[in-house]
């Protein structure tokens, strides 16, 4: 797994959420989306129905439909509008 | 009052256009995609998230904190709905069909004002759909709904004012900006300038963030030609060329636009009639200086309509609920403020064609593009398959090229690859970017699971509302 593309630059005083990603316990805060929250550990998302190839996004404001993430029960979620709820396991592969 | 105003969009033009509503005595519904209002300049954090508005906002902060100041003061006299997409208009019914949280409804409106915005445009270049390039606007969101920065070593690539304020956001956050390369000239600027001083205060906020930039070391490049972000399961580098000189940038991150497109499907699916804008080198929907649409009842403002900037955005909101109020009203009050408004707009105008001037698009981009650039981000169509098209069908329009190859039918609608494919198009063909008109609006404007619509049925085979 790369390095992170997104960087905090706030002291975040907010509450820790668990969650799980591709099988990995993390943990990010309340008030983050799912797509601050694998981002801010990770560089990708999903890889494309078509190449496979990765994507972490782009819009970042619902309009660009680059970051819908699957779950482990086969949820599918646009990243970018969607709040990090406790407990998600997220698939990015 | 038993007729219903909507507003969708909670930006600085559907937040002034919802005030003036209230203080006609009137409650309107207003829609908005994001969970909290402001649109994308006036973006807030999530209410856990503890910022400042001068950090959030900088300059703006003032003006932000008035807008929203305002309509927070507004939401116990509207029916006011976050979270919420309008996904179909069904024009005959005068009906909205809403998405919110995984239920649809429908809602009847009388009059409907959509300030529905803008993203950014972009020009692509080959390795733009790697992990770790965005949008100029992405970068702000992540700034300013987030607190985050896109990095840590980035580059901020396109043109348009964006650019550069993007750019000093990053670099007065601690963001470790590596260079901004503007695809305009900086002689272009310097012919702008008269036109530009049409506002001399934004003017000046453009060259203090130049000044800035410069003072904190940022590498400032004009007349630059991008050549293509390199990586491989992230972005490591933007390959660039300025006089001559191939250069390489290594980096984490590119933001990347050319300036603003408007946010127009939902004029579309209202039955609006578009006409090309030289200026916006885009078809818009038509609009008198009120903000009435061809579409009675049917009304437009801010950069949805046409790219202005929130400035004006607020004055059309304002004067398109006026328009609104004045002709459920049968007065003509509306026809005054028209007057006014265009006067109003004036320099807003002439300070825009000032900013064509200054950041205007690459001229050979459509003709230098590879044809292995991917166009369309959603399913990977190349610029090679879009020109094979052009060449063995002989189609010059976009809705038969979106037939015949899938351009623009992805998830995005055409959001994204619009801008590109349209030149494409018109290079490929020989025509005019005009010419080759704009891709027709499709119901839903977004995409969700479809399990939700067994609760759907299109108001057209119900009997018409009752009134509430």
């Amino acid at each position: 797994m790369s390095a992170p593309i997104l960087q905090r630059i706030e002291g975040v005083q907010r509450d820790a959420i668990a969650f799980e990603l591709d099988g990995r316990a993390c943990s990010a805060f309340d008030g983050d989306t799912v797509l601050t929250a694998i981002l801010t550990q990770s560089s990708r998302l999903r890889p494309t129905e078509f190449s496979g190839a990765p994507r972490a996004g782009f819009c970042f404001m619902g309009a660009c439909q680059d970051c819908w993430v699957r779950l482990a029960d086969g949820e599918r979620l646009r990243a970018c509008t969607t709040p990090l709820e406790p407990g998600m396991r997220i698939r990015t592969t | 009052m038993s007729r219903r105003i909507v507003i969708v969009g909670a930006g600085p033009a559907g937040m002034r256009a919802a005030e003036r509503v209230v203080a006609a005595g009137e409650r309107p519904v207003v829609i908005d995609e994001a969970a909290r209002f402001g649109g994308q300049i006036y973006r807030q954090p999530p209410a856990v998230m503890r910022r400042e508005r001068s950090d959030l906002y900088g300059f703006e902060a003032g003006r932000a904190g008035a807008v929203l100041d305002r309509f927070e003061a507004l939401l116990p006299s509207i029916d006011y709905r976050p979270s919420t997409l309008v996904w179909q208009i069904e024009r005959d019914a005068k009906t909205l069909q809403l998405l919110r949280g995984g239920r649809v409804e429908a809602l009847g409106f009388d009059a409907l004002i959509l300030a529905t915005g803008a993203t950014d445009r972009v020009l692509p270049f080959p390795g733009w759909t790697l992990p770790g390039v965005v949008t100029l606007g992405a970068a702000q969101v992540a700034l300013k709904f987030q607190g985050t920065l896109i990095g840590p070593r980035v580059v901020f690539a396109g043109t348009g004012p964006l650019l550069y304020l993007v750019a000093w956001q990053y670099a007065s956050h601690g963001g470790a900006v590596q260079a901004v390369l503007d695809t305009a000239p900086l002689a272009a600027k310097l012919r702008a300038a008269p036109r530009l001083l049409a506002r001399p205060a934004v003017a000046a906020k453009g060259a203090y963030f130049v000044a800035r930039l410069r003072l904190m070391g940022v590498a400032l490049h004009s007349g630059v030609t991008l050549l293509g972000a390199d990586g491989g399961e992230r972005v490591a580098a933007m390959r660039w060329r300025a006089g001559g000189n191939e250069q390489v940038t290594a980096c984490d991150a590119i933001g990347v636009g050319h300036g603003l497109r408007s946010e127009t499907q939902l004029a579309d699916l209202a039955g609006c009639a578009f006409e090309y804008s030289a200026l916006d080198q885009a078809w818009l929907p038509t609009r008198d200086a009120a903000g009435r649409s061809s579409v009675r009842g049917v009304y437009l403002a801010g950069d949805g309509a046409a790219i202005l900037g929130a400035d004006a955005a607020e004055l059309a909101g304002a004067r398109a609920a006026t328009a609104v109020l004045g002709d459920l009203q049968g007065t003509t009050e509306g026809l005054h403020v028209a007057d006014a408004a265009e006067r109003a707009a004036r320099p807003h105008i002439t300070f825009r064609r000032g900013l064509e001037t200054a950041f205007g698009l690459p001229s050979r981009w459509a003709a230098d593009a590879p044809d292995a650039l991917i166009v369309c981000r959603c399913e990977e169509i190349t610029a090679g398959e879009l020109r094979a098209c052009v060449r063995e069908t002989g189609t010059r329009e976009m809705n038969r090229l979106k037939a015949l190859t899938r351009i623009g039918m992805g998830r995005c609608q055409g959001r994204m690859c619009a801008p590109a494919a349209s030149r494409l198009l018109a290079d490929a063909a020989g025509c005019a970017l005009k010419d080759v008109g704009r891709l027709r609006g499709q119901a839903p404007v977004k995409p969700f699971p479809i399990n939700v619509l067994h609760e759907y049925t299109p108001s057209t085979l119900v009997p018409a509302d009752e009134d509430d």
